[in-house]
């Protein structure tokens, strides 16, 4: 039974790291520590140096949760649309290169001072330049900092970073004793340089080009299945293609799918493919540092431990100078300088990649590696916490520096007033009735061909189901100030209004309902304005039909407009007696008596739509004739 | 005891007044004075009649606070008279549930002071152009008193110069309510609020 011996394996190992998440992480988060701390917790507790749980395999583990940080990067690259891409290249040029190059340079030197070789000082400068993208990230976004000035200038760096590694690569074997027998060399490397150039220069094209004119009908034909585990496997499907192809021509798979996902920011399936992505990357990310947790080479520490403090506090306080002089130079104020130091201070994961390589290529002996990528991991530890002393204790000092909560227009994103969830032949009436206000709609719709007629006629649209709180999430739905349910679906409005109840309370809901029955239940879910879908259409025509009788078309119209607010009195009032079948016929009759009495106001005598007697009343007449008779 | 008092609010546009609309939003939270945005409560212009009978049988003193729009109040305050002052409720032999209330307009105009009057660009003063609402109220069987009046919206430009009559009115509104302002000695007054010390001591 190799099948079930190998599952089991697998399935075992499975268990052992989830248990492992699923314990620390929350107490991790209820200590204030964040979840990253609490996945590296648990890396070290069933580590070698722990539990022991995981040994050897940590390290394959790893590779495979480095997709982690490869969707993490697709998916900030969705959320940024090429023009704010092209907004922010001054600090990634600017913040970025200089901390790129300012750390290498000094952890060069310092290397050189060390009496280093030349080379492995390079090598360790490189190693050492880049920043944790996964841990920092992570952790802004969970401190919801993300989006504020510092979480910027952090993203920026991190970004050049990422382009950094790239050539850092191509570098290294240049550095160290040329190596041909590290496995078979990719097919890429064997072309000459020209020939190399061109190939990568038409990998990106073809991404750019895809993703703009490909991407769009193959979605569309995929979503028109209507099977939401087969768009799950597409967007999956990309992401692995992308990591693929990127690797087959030596470039950062990261940086490839960021790619793809700035190409494909302004589609209109982003909300979907970020709520399908998301989940994946989380897990993954969690397994990443869990397996960096696990990696943590504390045998080296305990026999030198002095070495290795020395090693993480130099680097951290190091590139801490640097970053903060930055932060300084493109003027950020003096709280912000601190926590971009303090929040890009430690090594990242590109080092370990780097280390290997650069051993492997013989550009650095293995004890010196090994040294570095302890002081690394190490100091991706510490990270979380030094946010944490920042956040605590340095902040609050300059509480009063800080005006608000303060968000750079460049990247904020441009969330619109009001989302709409579903979009047919109601939704479409609507939306062109706010656009002509001057209000911004976002709609999300579950027919990908009236999203693609949307788009043409140059709306906001995006594919997906709204009934996903992910979906509503993405769609900004928390920070809109309406939201519009106007989906055909009995049900399916329903799961929305109750879905945005639950996790939008504030946000105030409009909600399209097909008949009575449904809007009663809409009221009884707790629904303040409800509209049924056909009464008002069918009211307007009505008093048209009206005025074709010879009932003048004001009267006409104010009749209608009578029956509707009757109707919406009624409405409400038999909804709270639904459920007692004999009360609610009896007031029903009661109330359409009533509405009847309403409507015949020509004939009453007793002015009940007193719009319709002004001066023109039966018995004033006579009261006018008896005076004058008197008189 | 105090007097019950409604404000009926009449401005189409509320988010383009800069005057009226704060005067309205002064008043909010005040104990004893009933606030209604009629263009808010109405905005198809269909008056729910029954409400708004019931609405003035609870209340004493009527303020009808609007722009002054072609010597006039906007059309739905227009409305509201010819619906809600129906026959046999406010006039007629057996229409006598207003009697005995007070009616107050509160109205602000964009032309200067001195352009209201004989000569004046507008020919006419106000109380002269507010006659058919005196006629109206004393047809109702109600005590009209002298309006509150603001002109000149169009020079008043910053919160500063709003603030004191925004002072005037709620303070005018509230001796109304506490009976602080005596209807009868009113009479000799033109104006509720441009002769402010006489009005305030009430006392002669």
């Amino acid at each position: 039974m190799t099948l079930a011996d190998g599952g089991g394996d697998l399935l075992g190992q499975t268990f052992v790291y989830l248990t492992a998440a699923v314990v620390s992480v929350p107490i991790a988060k209820r200590l204030g520590l964040g979840s990253v701390l609490g996945y590296l917790i648990a890396g070290v507790a069933i580590g070698p140096f722990g539990l022991a749980l995981v040994g050897e395999e940590g390290t394959d583990v790893m590779h495979f949760a480095e997709f982690g940080v490869v969707m993490m990067l697709f998916l900030i690259g969705l959320e940024l649309r090429p023009a704010l891409l092209w907004k922010m290249r001054a600090p990634i040029l600017g913040q970025g290169g200089l901390q790129v190059l300012l750390t290498l340079g000094a952890v060069a030197g310092i290397g050189l001072g060390f009496g280093l070789p030349p080379s492995e000082a390079l090598v360790i400068g490189m190693m050492l330049a880049l920043s944790s993208t996964a841990i920092v990230l992570q952790t802004l976004e969970e401190k919801g900092t993300s989006k504020s000035t510092v979480g910027q200038s952090a993203f920026a760096v991190l970004l050049f970073q990422d382009i950094a590694v790239i050539p850092m690569l191509a570098v290294m074997p240049l550095l160290g004793v040329a190596v041909e027998n590290s496995g078979d060399p990719l097919w890429i490397e064997t072309l000459p340089g020209w020939a190399h150039g061109l190939v990568v220069l038409g990998v990106v094209a073809g991404i750019v080009i895809g993703g703009r004119y490909l991407a769009r009908p193959v979605f569309r034909f995929i979503a028109a299945a209507r099977l939401r585990e087969i768009f799950t496997a597409a967007a999956l499907l990309l992401v692995v293609g992308i990591a693929l192809l990127m690797g087959a021509v030596g470039l950062s798979a990261a940086l490839g799918t960021f790619l793809a996902g700035v190409v494909l920011a302004d589609n209109e399936f982003r909300h979907e493919l970020e709520a399908d992505v998301e989940p994946f990357k989380g897990l993954l990310l969690g397994l990443f540092f869990i397996a960096v947790g696990a990696a943590i080479d504390f045998e080296l520490l305990a026999n030198a431990p002095l070495t290795v403090a020395g090693l993480v506090l130099g680097l951290m306080t190091l590139k801490f100078v640097i970053l903060f002089g930055i932060g300084r130079v493109f003027r950020l104020k003096l709280p912000e300088a601190l926590g971009f130091g303090a929040s890009l201070a430690q090594g990242g994961e590109f080092a370990f990649v780097l280390g290997s390589f650069a051993v492997q290529s013989q550009a650095l002996p293995e004890d010196t590696g090994a040294l570095v990528i302890v002081a690394v991991a190490l100091s991706m530890l510490l990270t979380p916490l030094v946010l944490l002393f920042d956040e605590r204790f340095v902040q609050p000092r300059f509480a009063r520096l800080i005006d608000e909560p303060q968000t750079s227009p460049d990247l904020a994103l441009n969330r619109e007033q009001v989302v709409i969830a579903g979009f047919g032949r109601f939704g479409v009436t609507l939306l062109r009735l706010l656009k002509a206000s001057g209000f911004e709609a976002t709609v999300l719709d579950t027919d990908a061909a009236q999203i693609e007629a949307l788009e043409r006629f140059g709306h906001l649209a995006y594919y997906g189901d709204a009934a996903r709180p992910e979906l509503l999430e993405m769609a900004g739905v928390g920070q809109a100030r309406a939201f519009v349910v106007a989906v055909e679906d009995t049900e399916k409005t329903y799961e929305i209004v109750r879905q945005a109840m639950k996790h939008y309370p504030h946000v105030p809901l409009y909600v399209r309902a097909r008949d009575m029955a449904q809007a009663q239940t809409l009221i009884e879910m707790g629904c303040k304005v409800v509209e049924r879908e056909t009464l008002g259409s069918a009211l307007e025509l009505g008093s048209e039909v009206l005025t074709g009788l010879g009932v003048p078309a004001n009267v006409a119209h104010r009749k209608a407009r009578l029956f509707r607010r009757h109707e919406g009195r009624m409405m409400r009032e038999l909804a709270s007696l639904r459920g007692d079948d004999h009360a609610y016929i009896a007031r029903a009759r009661l109330r359409s008596d009533e509405l009847e009495r309403l409507l015949e106001s020509e004939s009453a005598s007793e002015p009940i739509d007193g719009q319709d007697v002004a001066f023109d009343v039966e018995e004033l007449l006579r009261e006018v004739r008896d005076d004058e008779a008197r008189g | 005891m105090p007097r019950r008092v409604l404000v009926l609010h009449a401005h189409p546009a509320p988010h383009k007044s800069r005057v009226n609309s704060k005067l309205f939003a002064a008043l909010a939270g005040l104990e004893g004075i009933t606030r209604r945005d009629l263009y808010a409560t109405y905005p198809d212009l269909l008056i729910d009649v029954e409400a708004e009978q019931a609405l003035l049988l609870e209340h004493d003193v009527i303020v009808f606070q609007h722009p002054f729009y072609w010597y006039s109040s906007p059309a739905l305050l227009k409305e509201w008279q010819d619906v809600v002052l129906a026959y046999g409720f406010a006039y007629g032999r057996q229409g006598n549930a207003l009697v005995g209330k007070m009616w107050l307009n509160a109205v602000t105009t964009g032309g200067g002071k001195s352009s209201y009057r004989e000569g004046g660009m507008n020919r006419f003063g106000m109380r002269e152009l507010l006659r058919p609402f005196e006629a109206t109220a004393r047809l109702c069987g109600m005590t009209f008193l002298p309006p509150f009046v603001i002109h000149g919206t169009h020079q008043l430009k910053r919160g500063d110069d709003v603030g004191p009559h925004v002072e005037a009115y709620v303070r005018a509104l509230c001796d109304l309510r506490d009976e602080k302002l005596d209807p009868l000695k009113l009479r000799r007054h033109s104006f509720i609020n441009i002769e402010p010390q006489a009005t305030a001591g009430g006392e002669q």
